[in-house]
């Protein structure tokens, strides 16, 4: 399908859904092309390859009474996108919402679309890329394998090492006569071996991922690195329980980052399901903690030139030096709290626009290098990876699994495992003492290194 | 939150009558033929595309899918919304090498065009002639329907939001905030492999979610119950099936703002029954499917034969239960679904196998190869995963824990497949003094080590209960629904992360 071919579907979906009685209406029509491989030891495990493409469809209709306020709101998708299908589909839709509750707050934007014409270039795709060499991906696989597999005699076994390239277009189209699409592609590497000794058997991972197929790094750099990080959890044990400063890294810092804007979200704040939702304008963390989510990073993995709504994106300080600036908004969470959407409509084909972060950061501080901040940490936990869901956004209570390595007097001491660490978001990012001075991007999610100054690690 | 759960693992209400005479599988054969075309002759012929050039095996997988959900907030049902999934996956193996196409069109052409991309990809070693497919009755049919579940008017699922947000806020004015949803799915499939397999199936899944945020004060607390099975939708609009669902949510929402903070440390821990078979599916489960243990890089490889629990200890995996959440007719290779002793008194007897992993390992497949959708490769994944039930009174394994912590639900867990490692959050728990049942307790994570958390098995109730029919598993990317259930069981010496030293 060509562009054109996909805008006239999205406009043909806008159509018939006005055309079936509906006030207003929006489409989104994803097209992506795919290849994902993975390798394990000198075999390829499997190769998949897949085009897809699909079509959702927000409708908002008047009621019976057509002089109510509110509009009614409905979204369909679709994967067949035969004209006769597109056709069904907006009727449906239009059927369904009229089915729907009318909502004082639903409804389209009221202006200022980014300029289809002049949308930035982000540097998403480059053309380069547009035919990938499938052989070639494979062999950056196998690279990365031989050169974990190589690294230690120890490493005698891994869950692979796998390559993905996608390209996709977003064609997005409204009633209010928006029409705009952007080219991106994300390319990755990752690798996953396993380290053995007579303590037991110990994974661990590396990854890159980049919009530019040039700009991933040197695949034998990842599965050496990848085999490190494997290779130094062997003979983790656990700690007794007690209070102790906490290090995250580059891997487990981001985390904190995504769990803070998901409370720092509109949809969260107006629904009550906050702990920050009374908080705006409040001191929430340290100085040393200030947060941004910026839509136009230039190659960044959550950069778009405009959000699911057709608003232009931008930059958007969410804690600026520990004091708590701005919601993430979309245009329904804004009208709830009586603000203006802040670009941050994220928009999957099956759903209707909802808040989402586009590249989420933590500015990185002076406390240098994670081997500075281990230096200046007498005794504590380097947290390397957390696992489990034991965060609750309504209360801001914080209770994770971890693995990681113990600090003493300023050295990797040994490394443990099967520990929680517990404490409240709050409390924690109220703790941040020390936040290091690079950045490392391994999504669309970052942070430097940072250390809280204590929290509750649960072990023997 | 189960107790009031049918504690019986294979009681489903009286079978209702079918849609259609006609079993599932059948029903889904005869809809690709008439809807798609897809008759044996040209299945065949696609199939013949797909095995060129050294292939040993290759299978198609054809899906329709439609689904859709209504969801309240604030009060009013603010949006409905309805999708529909087609496409067709086409897969060919050689040796321990799959390539794999997806196409999101349904025709013989876009098949073939799949077929090509998939065994250019896969070659190998070997060369096979396609065997004349030739539909086959399925093995079971668990889920026959009086109705099918996305047909209902949305008019009805919308009423039935609305009675729950009334009746959910008349409960207890520190409700706050009602969030409810109902969705239901339908799905049909049809597998096509080059051993002659063509099966079917028709797969209804509907899912009834309760959230609700209690306040009192500045306090927040959230509390969340849930059902669903593979049954009409109708079932769900019954106010005894939905009242306890309310009742479930505003009680744990309530007694959270009262709850403290949970202590860290070693306990014993009493788990209750139900919902925290969730244990059984990250400890055990992940480690026993096929493909950890055929790459070697499961905490549980090459240990078939070896004691892993306690005596009396008894974990399957079952796909066969009638209409529940994590049961199929067939998996999505075509095998059809059975029930698979995993550990048997203590022993482990057994791994979960797809086709691919069983016959690198000399194993026969036991039903688990399962997809997300036709645009994924099939994996071993689990069904309905529990522990049989022991001799012990549930009040009695209480009153045997001195200080410990009794569990009764969880939010959600998480599993290190290479380390054995565990996580699982509770979203209900109590102290226990005494062998009594103490105050509430909030943010319980339990963390252990899955090769020898069911070694320490202290008592098994007598009390087996099967979830609500709530549990989606992820894997590698892929979402599948699954079942757990569990009796009441103590567990000695578990780790329990809270803030309190």
């Amino acid at each position: 399908m060509s562009g054109g071919d996909a805008s006239a579907v999205v406009e043909r979906a806008i159509a018939h859904a006005l055309a079936c009685g509906a006030a207003q209406a929006d489409a989104v029509l994803v097209e992506a092309d795919s290849v994902e491989a993975r390798v394990r030891s000198e075999e390829i495990d499997f190769v998949k390859q897949a085009r897809e493409r699909s079509l959702g469809i927000r409708v908002l209709a008047r009621g019976p009474d057509a002089s109510e306020p509110g509009l009614r709101s409905a979204v369909t998708s679709t994967s067949d996108l035969s004209g006769a299908a597109v056709d069904r589909m907006a009727e449906e839709s239009v059927a369904l919402a009229r089915a729907t509750a009318r909502d004082a707050h639903a409804g389209l934007p009221e202006g200022s679309f980014a300029d289809p014409q002049a949308l930035p270039d982000l540097e998403l795709f480059d053309e380069k890329d547009r035919h990938v060499d499938v052989e070639a991906r494979i062999e950056d696989a196998f690279r990365a394998e031989r050169a974990a597999r190589a690294a230690d005699p120890r490493i005698v076994n891994s869950e692979g090492s796998q390559v993905g390239s996608e390209r996709s277009r977003v064609v997005y189209g409204n009633s209010a006569g928006f029409l705009g699409s952007y080219e991106s592609a994300a390319h990755s590497l990752f690798s996953e071996p396993l380290a053995h000794d007579d303590a037991g058997m110990q994974r661990d991972y590396w990854m890159s991922v980049a919009r530019r197929l040039s700009a991933l790094d040197d695949p034998a750099a990842v599965g050496r690195h990848a085999a490190e990080r494997a290779l130094r959890r062997l003979g983790a044990r656990r700690v007794p329980t007690c209070e102790a400063p906490v290090i995250f890294d580059a891997v487990t810092a981001p985390s904190l980052v995504r769990q803070l804007a998901s409370c720092a979200s509109g949809s969260a704040v107006y629904r009550g399901v906050s702990f920050l939702a009374e908080r705006l304008g409040e001191v929430v963390a340290s100085p040393g903690v200030t947060i941004v989510d910026d839509g136009r990073l230039p190659g960044g993995l959550g950069s778009k030139p405009f959000d699911g709504e057709g608003l232009p994106t931008r930059r958007n300080t969410i804690v600026d030096a520990g004091r708590l600036r701005s919601w993430l908004l979309d245009t329904y969470s804004g009208r709830k709290l009586g603000m203006a959407s802040t670009g941050n409509a994220a928009r999957a084909v099956g759903s209707a626009p909802g808040v989402g972060t586009t590249n989420v950061w933590l500015e990185p501080g002076d406390g240098g290098s994670l081997d500075d901040i281990i230096a200046a940490t007498g005794r504590g936990l380097l947290v390397t990876e957390l696992i489990g869901m034991g965060f609750n956004a309504v209360t801001g209570d914080y209770s994770r699994g971890a693995a990681g390595l113990w600090i003493e007097g300023g050295e990797i001491a040994f490394p443990v495992e099967e520990i929680t660490i517990a404490g409240h978001l709050g409390d924690m990012l109220a703790a941040v003492d020390r936040v290091g001075s690079q950045l490392e991007w391994l999504g669309s999610a970052a942070s430097p290194p940072l250390r809280v100054a204590s929290m509750t690690i649960a072990g023997e | 939150m189960s107790h009031r759960h049918d504690p019986s693992p294979a009681a489903p209400a009286a079978a209702p009558e079918s849609a259609d005479d006609e079993a599932a599988g059948a029903r889904a054969v005869d809809f690709f033929r008439e809807r798609f075309g897809l008759d044996e002759h040209s299945l065949e012929a696609v199939l013949g595309t797909a095995l060129e050039r050294q292939v040993e095996y290759a299978d198609l997988f054809f899906e329709y899918s439609t689904q859709d959900a209504v969801v309240l907030e604030e009060g009013i049902v603010k949006s409905g919304d309805r999708h529909l999934e087609q496409g067709v996956g086409v897969r060919a193996l050689a040796g321990e090498r799959q390539g794999y196409a997806h196409s999101d069109e349904i025709s013989t052409d876009s098949a073939r065009l799949a077929a090509a991309t998939a065994r250019t990809i896969a070659r190998g070693a070997g060369e096979q002639a396609p065997v004349p497919v030739r539909a086959s009755r399925a093995a079971h049919d668990l889920y026959p329907l009086a109705s099918v579940p996305t047909e209902l008017p949305v008019e009805r699922k919308v009423a039935l939001l609305d009675a729950i947000d009334r009746y959910a806020r008349a409960l207890d004015p520190r409700v706050e905030q009602v969030m409810a949803s109902l969705v239901c799915q339908y799905r049909r499939v049809l597998v096509v492999g080059s051993d002659g397999t063509l099966v079917g199936d028709v797969r209804p899944l509907v899912r009834l979610n309760c959230q609700v945020v209690a306040a009192d004060g500045s306090k927040r607390e959230v509390g969340y119950e849930g059902m669903g099975g593979r049954y009409e939708v109708e079932r769900l609009l019954d106010p005894a099936a939905w009242k306890p669902l309310a009742d479930e949510a505003v009680r744990t929402a309530t007694l959270n703002l009262e709850a403290a903070p949970c202590p860290a440390g070693s306990f014993d821990v009493v788990l209750g029954p139900g919902w925290p078979g969730i244990l059984l599916h990250e400890a055990i489960g992940h480690g026993l499917e096929g493909d950890f243990n055929r790459k070697k890089t499961s905490a549980f490889s090459d240990r078939i034969g070896e004691r892993v629990a306690a005596p009396g200890v008894t974990v399957v995996d079952d796909g066969t239960l009638p209409g529940r959440r994590g049961s199929l007719n067939v998996d999505d290779e075509g095998t059809p679904t059975q029930y698979t002793t995993l550990i048997e008194d203590g022993v482990l007897v057994g791994y979960m196998q797809d086709r691919l992993n069983a016959k690198c390992m000399g194993a026969s497949p036991t039903g688990n190869g399962r997809r997300e959708s036709y645009a994924h490769l099939p994996m071993p994944r689990m069904t309905n995963t529990f522990m049989r039930s022991g001799q012990d009174d549930p009040e009695e394994i209480l009153r045997s824990v001195e200080r410990g912590i009794y569990a009764v639900s969880f939010g959600g867990g998480q599993v290190d497949i290479t380390s054995g490692k565990f996580v699982f959050s509770a979203s209900e728990a109590y102290e226990i003094e005494n062998g009594r049942k103490g105050r509430p307790l909030k943010g319980a994570t339990l963390i252990g080590n899955g090769p020898d958390v069911l070694l320490r098995v202290a008592r098994i109730g007598n009390d087996l209960a099967l979830d609500r029919g709530v549990g989606t598993c992820g894997k590698d990317g892929q979402s599948v629904p699954v079942g757990v259930g569990l009796p009441t069981l103590r567990i000695d010496g578990l780790t329990v992360g809270g803030t309190e030293g």
